[in-house]
């Protein structure tokens, strides 16, 4: 077994995936009824509970034992729900109370249950199910005769036939703790009264609890208990890769041909597979002789596949160089335990040869057993006349080689006058070899025969006559034929290896022009039409892609163009979309669909699925095409993956490039506008100065309120841009209070300035500039609509998770609903015109910048006294609390 | 003031050339204009002025790139006037070695008090000043001793280090970075929330009201300055 061999299979990934996120079970399994799976369950629930898990009690029966009831009380019960059915009132578990609780760990008794008429779910175990899938963990207990796989074995023997059964499926997730006394020991407890048996059913049961059921009902549950433990260590080893064999039960591994007699071999290894009970899998190993195979061939071997599949194995395909080396590692990877294989049908020549394929696989194989099933040849329908042709080869072939022999006598005739008797021995060597290395061995065969009588016929004494003299001459005959042999072996070796070449070369061409095509593709829409275009080309077959949008796969492209899809060919491109796994015709899922559809996988999920169909409805795909399908749809996945990457990026750069022209557009608009004011502000200041007027302070007062319309234009502009260039730092709110205040004098003129701030107040990490900006809107704000000569009050305090900085104002304050509306742009709230300056951004800002900082913002009404007030809210992880190290002193 | 100092006015609008040499005439300062880089470092180099107030937006070069230039170039102590509000250019400049940066629009006398201020530091450059006012507040930078209305006020060696940085030039604004890289190791330079703990005790020590800082000014997301009284040169 190679490196490659090791790699976890796919599905035990899957399996494992599917497991996370979902609750565990634990079964506590026991032979039957009276051996303490409810005492034990609830033991180890109490455990649990003890060790912190939050517990609750689904539903368990006492009985009214005394030490079972102990147990429960120490445990949260969820109250059953009472359902009325034909005026008894009977008590199932509270399912939907249970999800509402969302406990760690629900305790739920007996697994096989039926819930009254009425319920959500017919069966218990479907409740269980539900538990599960909501994440909950699940201890509950189940007797080894309610298993659906053993039902039947259970009646054979003890003739008490449960109604009540569990599919084997459940088991395969659970963890399961065989609860086990000896049956001495469970008689003994019968008979002390301490087994609870329901009063109908005593008669029956009195035969049940016979010693030899009890034993053979105890061998049962802990072989069960072993199989289970088996699958689940088979998915953990091939999830975690662990070479070797950990086979605790029997798995029996298949090996079938495309030979007539295969179909009978899957069937004797379905009776050995059931008489062991035992998973079982057909594979065909594919060298190269598979290559050559005939359209019959190739659809008796799909058929003996699907039959296989059919009878319930798994089945699967292994290209190897030889049938021997092919089985032996498939068997080691499945952890096969018995091997089925047909005797050779082959000549006794051939086995002579190779030794036989039985003999080699029996020596190499170590601890499988392998079963030789004789093939059926009664059964066989005759070999079809394509591969005897194929051995024999042509007529022509055989009279090439005559042909060449006869030239060759002649000329051996007109050299005889020069070259030595033995010597014209040689020259049929040419033919013998010509023949062998171009038409196989029976030819060369055939040229050596044929040679050998010429050469005896024509040229030794007595010529004339096919009688030999001397002894030496018997031995050029040998050698000819000899020659003829090993020519051929060789030449059919060289023949073999230049048609493997020659056939992965050609497929090697194909995905090469494939991924030239997709290259190719500027868009995703080109390149998913290539996909489809191509592999319809490559595999002669019809194609869709779907790709996944909000409402399910879309189809996105088709070869032919107009294939439209079927609500069950969509339900199968769902499934494969959503599983990754294949589905739909030739596939294990949805097998009814004329499509198949694979999934198209990257490492970052699926991007698609591909389908594939035929016009004649015949399967989708020859089982020699899938390596070639599986690298295409790798290359696919990859260009699809290549091209959204690309998108992206372009969408990036996009992006990018317009913010450059945006900030450069506003940096520009900054400076043209404010260069103007500059001049016009200066220039009345230094008229003032020489000259005072009212009409100066005029000019400047305008400009200056200009001015800050200017600059809160461009702040919104950027805000809205969401392209707000931020230097976060850790700042003192008493820093960007001092200068707000300092920046707004003008406005508050009327006004006095109250801080009150605690001098510790925290660091907190913003931008000073932005917060500025925000205090400088909202010092303005209540400059404007504060009530003259009330003072602004900015106040700041810290409260359990936040630091909240408000600014206070003594006035109208905001109406009652337009709370939230006054950080709308160019929002004025009534009455607001009377007053001047407003330009109905100010509050928007201090939103938009406060929000671009992480701060929250809110506007609220004080009564007493009456008047605005704005908060910006600094939350936590804002807050600068403590630093490390103290290097202050 | 028997010197008249010489400003240089370096900007692409003859508007504001035109209004700032205005305001420096009336404040009896000599001027001359120059309206693209290579003017202005023509005029740098012919004209050797005390001060120069370069515009960053020119026409024909950035103006951080003269920053450099003209510090290596001459003496001429430089105030920045620009309408680029951005910090980061601020701090850029400021840390390139530009004296003072003021954003457009701007009050004249607010630019006639930082050339005062920049042309003070520039007379006491190198000698160091014995001690600096600021209101209340005397910074003795011989005898490293700080007193507040006449009572010593007791400082911890950081407190005094910074508080010196900023008195050794009153008036101007010092980055954040350059008081941090003068008094804080190497691997606590970047973290600003020392300084500003640091200041704000400062502030309760030398403070009237430590809410309304009057000593030590705060430029956001830049520096801190010393506003500082004029009597102690003058008088």
């Amino acid at each position: 077994m190679n490196d490659s061999d090791k790699r976890p299979s796919p599905e035990s990934f899957l399996r494992a995936a599917a497991q996370e996120g979902r609750g565990r079970l634990k079964l506590f399994l026991g032979a039957a009824p009276g051996v303490g799976k409810t005492y034990e369950m609830l033991s180890d629930g109490m455990r649990r509970l003890k060790s912190g898990v939050d517990v609750v009690v689904g539903v368990v029966e006492t009985h009214g034992r005394r030490e079972t009831e102990a147990l429960i009380a120490g445990h949260e019960v969820i109250p059953r729900r009472q359902i009325d059915h034909a005026g008894i009132s009977l008590g199932e578990m509270d399912l939907d109370a249970i999800l509402e609780r969302q406990p760690q760990l629900a305790l739920v008794d007996e697994l096989a249950h039926s819930n009254a008429p009425g319920s959500r779910h017919p069966k218990r175990y479907q409740d269980v199910e539900e538990l599960l899938d909501a994440g909950i963990d699940v201890y509950s207990t189940i007797n080894i005769q309610h298993i659906e796989s053993l039902n039947d074995v259970v009646a054979s023997f003890t003739h008490v036939r449960v109604r009540e059964t569990v599919p084997d499926s459940i088991l395969e997730t659970a963890e399961i703790e065989v609860v086990d006394i000896l049956p001495d020991e469970l008689i003994e407890r019968l008979k002390e009264g301490k087994v609870y048996i329901p009063a109908e059913a005593t008669r029956a049961l009195s035969h049940f609890f016979s010693k030899s059921n009890l034993t053979a009902l105890r061998e049962l549950a802990l072989r069960r208990a072993a199989q289970a433990i088996d699958t689940q260590m088979l998915d953990y080893v091939r999830a975690h890769a662990l070479a070797g064999s950990f086979a605790v039960g029997e798995r029996v591994v298949v090996a079938v041909s495309e030979q007539p007699s295969a179909p009978g071999l899957v069937r004797a290894a379905k009776r050995l597979a059931d008489a062991l009970k035992a998973p079982w899998t057909a594979v065909h190993i594919e060298t190269r002789r598979a290559q050559a195979f005939s359209d019959e061939e190739r659809k008796a071997l799909a058929d003996t596949l699907a039959l296989a599949s059919r009878l319930g194995a798994a089945t699967a395909s292994i290209p190897a160089e030889n049938v021997v080396e092919g089985l032996r590692s498939f068997a080691a990877d499945a952890h096969a335990t018995q091997i089925v294989i047909g005797k050779s049908s082959r000549s006794w020549w051939f086995e002579l040869r190779h030794g036989s394929v039985v003999d080699r696989l029996v020596r190499d194989i170590g601890s499988v057993a392998v079963h030789v099933l004789p093939s059926d040849d009664d059964l066989a329908p005759p070999r079809s006349g394509h591969s005897t042709r194929a051995a024999w080869g042509k007529p022509a072939d055989y009279l090439w080689s005559a042909l060449t022999i006869a030239a060759m006598t002649a000329a051996g005739r007109l050299l005889l006058e020069v070259i030595d008797l033995g010597n014209i021995a040689l020259l049929y060597l040419v033919p013998v070899m010509f023949a062998a290395a171009t038409y196989g061995l029976r030819a060369g065969l055939f040229a050596g025969l044929v040679s050998s009588l010429a050469y005896n016929f024509f040229f030794l004494p007595p010529t004339g006559t096919l009688t030999v003299n001397n002894p030496e001459n018997v031995i050029s005959i040998l050698v000819l034929l000899g020659v003829a042999i090993v020519t051929s072996q060789f030449a059919a070796r060289v023949r073999g290896q230049a048609d493997l070449a020659q056939s992965s070369a050609r497929q090697n061409a194909a995905l090469a022009g494939f991924s030239r095509q997709l290259t190719s593709a500027a868009s995703q829409d080109d390149l998913i039409q290539a996909i489809c275009a191509e592999i319809a080309r490559l595999l002669d077959v019809r194609t869709v892609m779907l790709l996944p949008s909000d409402s399910g796969p879309a189809l996105r492209a088709a070869y032919p163009p107009d294939d439209r899809l079927q609500e069950l060919e969509r339900a199968a491109a769902q499934w494969a979309m959503n599983n990754a796994q294949p589905a739909g015709r030739g596939s294990s899922t949805l097998t009814a669909s004329d499509w198949l559809f694979h999934p198209l996988r990257t490492q970052r999920g699926v991007l698609g699925v591909l389908g594939l169909a035929r016009d004649d409805a015949r399967e989708p795909l020859r089982s020699d095409q899938t390596p070639l399908l599986m690298s295409l749809l790798d290359q696919a996945a990859i260009a699809l993956d290549r091209m959204a990457l690309e998108e992206e990026m372009q969408g990036a750069r996009q992006i990018h490039e317009r913010d450059r022209l945006r900030s450069a557009l506003l940096s520009s608009v900054s400076h043209d506008l404010r260069t103007p004011l500059t001049t016009i502000m200066s220039a009345a200041q230094e008229l003032r100065k020489q000259q005072p007027s009212a009409l100066l302070d005029t000019i400047e007062g305008e400009a200056q309120r200009l001015n800050r319309f200017v600059a809160n234009l461009l702040d919104m502009a950027r805000v809205e841009a969401g392209a707000l260039p931020m230097r976060i730092e850790p700042t003192d709110l008493f820093d960007a209070v001092a200068s707000a205040i300092g920046d707004t004098r003008q406005s508050l003129v009327n006004h006095e300035v109250r801080i009150d701030i605690p001098s510790d107040i925290p660091l907190v990490r913003v931008d000073p500039v932005l917060l500025h900006h925000c205090l400088i809107n909202l010092l303005d704000n209540a400059g404007r609509y504060g009530e003259p000569d009330t003072p602004v009050t900015i106040s700041g305090k810290q409260v359990a998770d936040a630091i909240l900085l408000s600014v206070i104002d003594e006035g109208p304050g905001i109406p009652v609903g337009a709370e939230t509306r006054v950080f709308d742009t160019f929002t004025r709230l009534e009455g607001s015109d009377r007053v001047k300056h407003g330009t109905g951004l100010g509050l928007a800002i201090v939103k938009g910048f406060a929000e671009a900082m992480g701060l929250g913002v809110d506007a609220s009404t004080n009564s007493e006294p009456r008047g605005a007030c704005f908060t910006l809210r600094i939350p936590e992880h804002l807050i600068i609390s403590d630093f490390p190290g103290e290097p202050l002193s | 003031m028997t010197i008249r100092h010489k400003v240089l006015i370096i900007d692409d609008e003859p508007q504001i050339r035109r209004l700032i040499n205005a305001a420096l005439s009336r404040a009896n300062y000599a001027t001359v204009e120059a309206e693209n880089a290579r003017d202005a470092l023509e005029k740098l180099r012919t004209e050797r002025p005390d001060v120069s107030l370069l515009d960053l937006g020119l026409p024909d070069r950035d103006g951080l790139e003269l920053v450099p230039l003209f510090k290596q170039k001459s003496d001429t102590t430089l105030i920045i006037v620009s309408a680029r509000d951005a910090t980061e250019e601020k701090v850029a400049a400021l840390d390139l070695g530009a004296d003072d940066y003021l954003t457009k629009p701007f009050d004249t006398d607010e630019l006639l008090a930082r050339v005062r201020v920049v042309l003070r530091n520039r007379m006491t450059k190198g000698g160091g000043v014995p001690s600096v006012r600021a209101g209340n507040v005397e910074v003795d930078l011989l005898n490293h001793v700080v007193r507040k209305a006449g009572q010593e006020v007791h400082l911890t060696p950081k407190e005094y280090a910074v508080l010196a940085q900023l008195a050794q030039f009153p008036g101007r604004v010092i980055t954040h970075g350059q008081i941090m890289k003068e008094v804080w190791p190497k691997e606590h330079e970047h973290h600003v929330e020392y300084l500003r703990v640091l200041i704000r005790t400062l502030r309760q020590k030398l403070e009237d009201d430590p809410q309304r800082p009057q000593i030590i000014g705060n430029e956001l997301g830049i520096g801190y300055r010393l506003r500082f009284s004029s009597e102690l040169t003058d008088g």
